[in-house]
């Protein structure tokens, strides 16, 4: 029993590790543009079929460093072709953007790479070897995830606080306005947050898809997921986003015990159904600053 | 220049017995069959095109309403009671016409609910679901209540799939036909083509009229106050909340009549209906009709759906529509049918009266 117990457990947290990420990544984006970028999914879908490809004719380590770079490049590449020139756009105006983007995106994937799925190879070992800790064999493909986002989520916070760049980034998200007048060119800004977002999308889209499968409609249901993550940690608070992550996968992978599988995706639905009626800012959000917050 | 409000009206039904002339005079009657199941997602639309217009509020989950609509009717319809016969229960349903019998394709009998007592649930299913949806969700602004209601269609669509009972990924099919009138009935068949064609876009006529009227009333104007300045309106004494909620519900409850009457129609639904490709469908053509023109979204309606209905659009279907919403939303933010071209047309006509001159 307390076997199983750990196996969910490890499953929850394997899972919660790329909710977390996806979550991040909407976090930086939101931060700069008061956008929520529904096409944030896709980018972690093109970063696991992207590194597919390329690890046809490059060995795995290249193929992940192409994959996130051009991604990152199609992230840069859509924010300048749809958004940068926009005046004050509406948020409803936004929304439907975004989500004409990751249609777009989608069907392209779909027309590129077909309905079949797909994964990277193992990084380390394969299918089959585990690491026993104690009675619990976990993959070590579980560890490579968990280790990278952890470090993911470390450079982000040394560069969000340590770097010029991540101050102007901050500064951005704090007070566009102020922040022009600085001399900070936040149209970049807004740019750079699309392609770090992009990134770090497709980073852990690389690292998880042994164990999860890459598809070219698995962006919607991350996408919700990760907002789901977003809400739950307070939209905007990027270190609560990957509490909450673990939260989620873990509640995830114990409702398979009461629940069938098929309504799995229910439950984090439900989850951030009731979080936006209960406590739309968040687990660790302050509802005062909530308040003055544009969404 | 106000045009009298019924003269649209009488536009669209001369339109209608136009094209059903038409397709008689051309021999094209088979064109019958996708105007008619156009009718059924135009009246999705209109209705969704009455919230998001005018009300200024989302949904990304309008497809779950005509899931809920055309799934609850099927399901009704194809269950059978036979071996229950003898229970007082079903005995004293089947005396009062709520069940009725009929022989299904291979002559064995079913005894299921009536499918006009099947509608009527439906219909006060999708409207209670709207309701206990629509007061909390309503709440919500922006980006929370898009991701809400999108996630109110993704559950839909997930207990959809995920049920045995709901057919899974394939649906459920010999969906009985629709009784209307004796020797009338919503149904597939070739030799109800016309009549059936004539019904959806009464329907369609029926739901404009009202549309119209209510536009044009205390109700209209409440809600365009609302679009415009919610807290404004609100403190000026327009109940907000009430008028978006049953705004919400009148709009989920034609997407409901939508998915029951095509059900009938097509004598079944798959999972693909409550799919948020196609919530995303409606919202891509409202926002192409000019969001708060109805007439604009009827129109863009028939036009994009027929295409798509047609094939016309190939395995391209959902990127046309990915890829309209981004256009429109990036160039014509107020619809292709909206102030500008109205605008444009006056131009031109001042531009003839001064050559005149």
């Amino acid at each position: 029993m307390t076997e199983l117990f750990f196996q969910y457990l490890v499953a929850g947290l394997t899972y919660g590790t790329i909710y977390a990420i996806v979550g991040i990544g909407f976090n930086i984006i939101y931060n700069t543009t008061g956008i929520i970028n529904f096409a944030q999914g896709e980018f972690v879908m093109l970063g696991g079929m992207t590194a597919v490809t390329l690890h046809g004719f490059l060995p795995l380590p290249f193929a992940i460093f192409g994959a996130v770079l051009s991604t990152m490049i199609i992230g840069g590449l859509i924010e300048m072709a749809f958004i940068r020139w926009l005046v004050k756009p509406s948020v409803l105006r936004m929304i439907i953007i975004t989500i004409g983007i990751s249609i777009l995106v989608r069907e392209a994937a779909l027309l590129l790479w077909g309905e079949g799925v797909r994964s990277l190879p193992y990084f380390t070992g394969n299918e089959i070897s585990a690491l026993s800790i104690g009675n619990v064999r976990i993959s070590p493909q579980v560890i490579w995830s968990i280790g990278v986002c952890s470090i993911i989520v470390l450079f982000l916070n040394l560069f969000f606080k340590h770097t010029m760049l991540g101050r102007e980034m901050r500064a951005c998200a704090a007070n566009r306005e102020a922040a022009a007048l600085c001399g900070i060119p936040t149209k970049n800004m807004i740019t750079l947050s699309f392609v770090l977002s992009a990134g770090i999308g497709a980073l852990a889209g690389c690292v998880v898809s042994p164990i999860t499968y890459t598809q070219y409609n698995v962006g919607t249901g991350l996408a919700i997921k990760g907002f789901t993550v977003a809400i739950l940690g307070g939209l905007g608070n990027s270190m609560a986003a990957v509490a909450a992550g673990f939260i989620l996968g873990i509640l995830e992978s114990f409702s398979i015990w009461v629940l069938p599988t098929a309504y799995k995706d229910a439950i984090s639905i439900s989850l951030l159904l009731a979080m936006l009626f209960i406590r739309p800012s968040g687990l660790f959000g302050n509802r005062e600053a909530m308040r003055l917050k544009d969404f | 220049m106000k045009t009298p409000r019924f003269i649209p009206i009488l536009a669209l039904l001369g339109v209608v017995a136009l094209v059903q002339l038409l397709t008689l005079a051309s021999g094209r009657e088979f064109y019958l069959t996708q105007l008619t199941m156009t009718a059924y997602y135009s009246l999705t639309v209109v209705g969704l095109c009455l919230l998001m217009g005018f009300a200024g509020q989302i949904s990304l989950g309008h497809a779950g309403f005509f899931a809920i609509g055309g799934y609850t009717s099927a399901v009704l319809t194809t269950l059978n009671l036979s071996a229950y016969r003898d229970v007082t229960f079903v005995a004293l349903l089947t005396r009062l016409q709520v069940l009725s019998d009929r022989r299904d394709l291979y002559g064995g009998q079913v005894l299921s609910v009536h499918p006009w007592v099947a509608c009527g649930i439906a219909v006060l299913l999708a409207l209670g679901i709207a309701w206990a949806i629509g007061i909390p969700v309503l709440r919500l602004k922006g980006h929370y209540l898009a991701m809400a209601t999108l996630g109110f269609g993704t559950i839909i669509y997930s207990i959809v799939l995920g049920t045995q009972r709901f057919g899974a990924a394939d649906g459920i099919s010999g969906v009985p036909l629709f009784p209307l009138l004796p020797g009338i009935s919503v149904s597939g068949s070739s030799s109800q083509r016309i009549a059936n064609y004539y019904f959806a876009w009464g329907l369609v006529t029926i739901a404009m009229v009202l549309l119209v009227n209510l536009i044009h009333s205390r109700v209209g104007r409440a809600l365009r106050a609302i679009h415009g300045a919610e807290d404004a309106s609100n403190a000026m004494g327009v109940d907000t909340a009430r008028y978006k909620l049953s705004t919400f519900m009148l709009s989920a409850v034609l997407a409901a009549v939508a998915g029951v009457f095509l059900t009938h129609f097509n004598g079944g639904i798959g999972p693909s209906e409550a799919g948020v490709m196609k919530s995303v469908r409606y919202v891509a053509i409202v926002a192409v009709g000019g969001m708060a023109s109805i007439w604009g979204t009827l129109l863009m309606s028939v036009v994009l759906n027929f295409l798509s209905l047609r094939g016309s659009f190939g395995s391209y279907d959902d990127a046309v529509f990915g890829g309209i919403l981004i256009l429109i939303m990036l160039f014509a933010p107020d619809g292709i049918i909206g102030a500008d071209l109205r605008n444009m047309v006056k131009k031109i006509f001042r531009v003839f009266g001064n050559i005149r001159k």
